[in-house]
């Protein structure tokens, strides 16, 4: 059986008059970083333990490589990938406990998300060089 | 008759649950790997190696690292079921991304094994 609205739906097709609520921003962004994390971060963060760990030369090599401004821009850029998933992360455990779930806390909890996890991306560049 | 997919969301709750609590696990470890190593910075490859020889420290990495790998595992799979159609293509992907899991889990193993 085939269930036809009554009344005809609003349809909004200029996507340039909606924008994505800051909740959802957040939302977004941690599956973004979460792939980018799966992608480049785990088999990255594997090989640079390993490098670290095996011997004196391959670890002062990390060290020197490290160095580079491309491989920087790479990992500040998983560094920001990491902060953003732990922090919305956290957002969403609270959220599962039914903490926060009200729109106002919700929106400011997410505009938090946004600035602490770029405010601890900043820190750990400075701490790393 | 019901059309099952192999591929398809029916253990969602198993999932969902460990999903946060290997999130739990793994920040907790961030946090205390962070906690273990800025005060004893710097390092270098002496301290950076004798700190990973520790055995708790070999066990706790290891189970961090196990986490991140199974927490990957049900968020790649989410994501593979929102915008992977085709199920048989989903099926492929699917088994590729395990297959390289257990390959990153048994790489970190020897990472940590031989310190």
């Amino acid at each position: 059986m085939e269930i036809k609205a009554t009344k005809a739906r609003p349809k909004n097709l200029d996507l340039t008059s909606i924008q994505l609520p800051l909740p959802g921003i957040v939302s977004i962004l941690h599956r973004v970083s979460g792939a980018l994390l799966f992608l480049v971060g785990i088999p990255l963060l594997l090989s640079l333990l390993q490098q670290s760990l095996q011997s004196h030369d391959t670890y002062e090599a990390l060290v020197q490589s490290v160095q580079q401004p491309l491989v920087k821009l790479v990992l500040v850029g998983l560094i920001w990938a990491f902060w953003h998933h732990f922090c919305a992360g956290l957002r969403f455990l609270l959220l599962d406990m039914h903490r926060g779930v009200r729109i106002e806390s919700a929106r400011s909890s997410s505009r938090w998300v946004l600035i602490v996890s770029l405010l601890l991306t900043v820190l750990s560049g400075v701490a790393l060089w | 008759m019901v059309n099952r997919v192999v591929v398809g969301a029916h253990y969602g709750l198993r999932d969902w649950l460990l999903q946060r609590i290997t999130a739990v696990i793994m920040a907790l470890y961030a946090v205390g790997f962070l906690a273990c190593i800025l005060p004893r910075l710097p390092l270098g490859y002496a301290g950076w190696h004798a700190w990973f020889a520790l055995l708790p420290v070999k066990i706790m990495t290891l189970l961090f690292l196990l986490s991140l790998f199974y927490h990957a595992w049900v968020g790649v799979r989410d994501i593979f079921m929102d915008y992977i159609k085709p199920f048989g293509l989903r099926l492929v992907l699917q088994s590729g991304v395990i297959l390289m899991l257990l390959v990153y889990a048994l790489w970190a193993a020897d990472i940590l094994w031989s310190i």
